[in-house]
């Protein structure tokens, strides 16, 4: 109505402006909070960065030189990928346990899934700062065992222990995200198909194996990428649980990441390291992605 | 899966059930009555599942120690801030990829969808000195611009849009037959039936802000600009030991109010979460 020429302004053009105006704040974000960004962790990795002289030089690739001479770096990266690893194999199964589980018709199951669920909802440092407090040499859980006659190790001051508390504190917190989503998956799987497997004589085992996991392997791989990248950006369990220790055995890249930058204030080497992050959830992502045309049953 | 349950078989399963629900219900349950405690029966051998004494001054402690209540409406605040902001960022951003026909929308959309690759922490550096450039440190404005604009909210829009996609078009192509704007469209019919998938954006946007911890840690150094997560960490005596009866009381007063808006709208927490774009 107010355009001057009518002729112009079709509605294709006029679509395309509001196109425009729609996605322009999401678009600027982007480009202001990630890509930009992005550019200049790579810029900054290049450089030798000292905050409290500050002088900023152009070094090359010698950060990427001390990223492969870093003695830590080995030790990250095996806390991260046993981190990662115990954390999602834990999670998935234990989602999709629970998630068969509830899936069976049996009363007050809403009950159960509501009880399973609300880690979630709980804020994440008030669960890590009980499990904290469980987890003490003379806690809860220490308790509890002596009460059985059994001396249990000073859980958070222990590596091998310790790995495996950060491991299951995330587990406890998170699982019921994924349990949600395969039940929702396990409820979409159509009920014909275990008859008919049934009158063919499957046991349950068998169609579980043949039926059921096929059907909801989009989302189990949906949500392992999910889960994947997120077990890679653990920060909090560790600092209020471990703050890394004992040693190093509980840090990961990302706490690795945050000491040398906002710690020691090497913030161009903090950048490398960011570089290497990012790489690695790329890359995870990436072959995951394309591991979908292989494994994946279906897709609509 | 199956109706024809055993009774022997339901008993065995409700007991199982049972038996998993420990380490995802007792944890909640130590927490608020360890916070009533007296410090002294915080470590009592055998533990006490319900206090032999109450000491409710932990709770008076707590805003004592720290300016607790400005805490916790710095953490409500921005968690509201960000999730109205989201809510419109990528309804609106979501609606144009799924519904309107614009050049490059579909190079814009992959670039957008960039961010699920870049989590947070990879620019948290220059994040860092970008705001320390505007002046924007020990302030809000990063835990609010970041997560409106950036990447957290590309998950956001990448839900909106698949649901939009769902969304039969009908509806839209008669009110465009009628003459009516993209935007007026878009407020009056598509937003209104895009609730489900609203009220799941709404839910893990909040949760996402509320849980921040890296990022308040990063930006923020003075008590008052903190927000909880943070500020449930600071509760420590002389010696940096934890204090642990206040520091449970804090932890109970962030995590109760969210867990009983869950246990009243459990259903449409669950469920929209379930149903929302992240099936297969």
């Amino acid at each position: 109505m107010s355009s001057p020429k009518p002729a112009f302004w079709t509605v294709a053009r006029r679509d395309a402006v509001a196109g425009y105006v729609f996605i322009a704040p999401q678009l600027a974000g982007i480009v202001t909070f990630v890509l930009v960004p992005l550019g200049l962790v790579f810029w900054y990795s290049l450089h030798e960065w000292n905050v409290l002289a500050a002088t900023f030089s152009y070094v090359g690739a010698a950060n990427y030189q001390m990223l492969l001479a870093d003695p830590n770096l080995p030790s990250v990266l095996l806390a991260s990928a046993i981190f990662s690893a115990g954390l999602v194999v834990l999670n998935m199964s234990l989602a999709l346990l629970l998630a068969v589980l509830l899936d069976q018709k049996l009363r007050g199951m809403v009950v159960f899934r509501t009880l399973f669920f609300s880690p979630v909802v709980v804020s994440l440092v008030a669960w890590t700062i009980v499990w904290s407090f469980l987890l003490q040499n003379n806690g809860g859980i220490n308790g509890m065992l002596a009460m059985l006659g059994i001396e249990g190790p000073n859980w958070l001051r222990t590596p091998t222990t310790a790995m495996i508390s950060v491991i299951v504190v995330q587990v406890f917190k998170n699982v019921g995200l994924n349990m949600v989503l395969f039940l929702a998956a396990l409820q979409g799987v159509p009920k014909e198909l275990y008859e008919a497997a049934r009158v063919d004589g499957a046991g349950r085992f068998k169609q579980f194996r043949r039926i059921t996991l096929p059907l909801i392997s989009p989302t189990i791989l949906l949500t392992s990428i999910i889960t994947i990248v997120g077990s890679l950006q653990v920060f909090a369990q560790i600092a209020v649980l471990t703050q890394g220790g004992p040693g190093m055995s509980t840090t990961v890249l990302v706490y690795y990441l945050y000491q040398q930058a906002f710690q020691f204030h090497f913030f161009g080497y903090g950048s490398t390291l960011s570089i290497l992050l990012f790489v690695i959830v790329a890359t995870l992502t990436f072959v995951q992605w394309q591991l979908r045309k292989r494994i994946v049953f279906h897709e609509n | 899966m199956k109706t024809d349950l055993s009774p022997r078989m339901t008993v065995a399963l409700y007991g199982l059930m049972c038996v998993l629900l420990i380490p995802f219900v007792f944890p909640t349950w130590w927490m608020v009555t360890s916070s009533v405690k007296p410090i002294s029966d915080i470590f009592a051998f055998p533990p006490d599942l319900w206090p032999r004494r109450f000491d409710f001054s932990t709770y008076a402690q707590v805003f004592e120690l720290q300016p607790f209540a400005r805490q916790y409406w710095n953490s409500a605040y921005i968690a509201a801030v960000v999730t109205a902001g989201t809510m419109a960022v990528s309804s609106m951003a979501g609606y144009a990829f799924a519904r309107i026909r614009f050049p490059f929308s579909n190079a814009i959309f992959m670039v957008v969808l960039l961010g699920l690759l870049i989590p947070s922490e990879v620019t948290i550096v220059p994040l860092f000195q970008m705001f320390l450039k505007w002046g924007m440190i020990n302030t809000h404005w990063p835990l609010i611009l970041v997560p409106i604009f950036g990447a957290p909210s590309v998950f956001a829009t990448f839900v909106m849009r698949q649901f939009f996609i769902a969304l039969p078009v009908e509806l839209e192509e008669a009110a465009r037959v009628d003459g009516l704007g993209r935007f007026k469209i878009f407020w009056t019919i598509a937003l209104p039936l895009a609730r489900p998938a609203l009220g799941a954006v709404a839910i893990f946007t909040f949760l996402h802000s509320w849980n921040l911890y890296l990022e308040p840690i990063v930006f923020l150094s003075s008590t008052q600009m903190f927000t909880l997560p943070q500020a449930l960490t600071q509760f420590t005596d002389a010696y940096g030991g934890a204090m642990w009866n206040i520091q449970l009381a804090a932890a109970t007063m962030t995590a109760i109010p969210v867990l009983l808006v869950f246990i009243v709208a459990q259903k449409q927490f669950v469920e929209g979460l379930a149903h929302t774009g992240l099936k297969g």
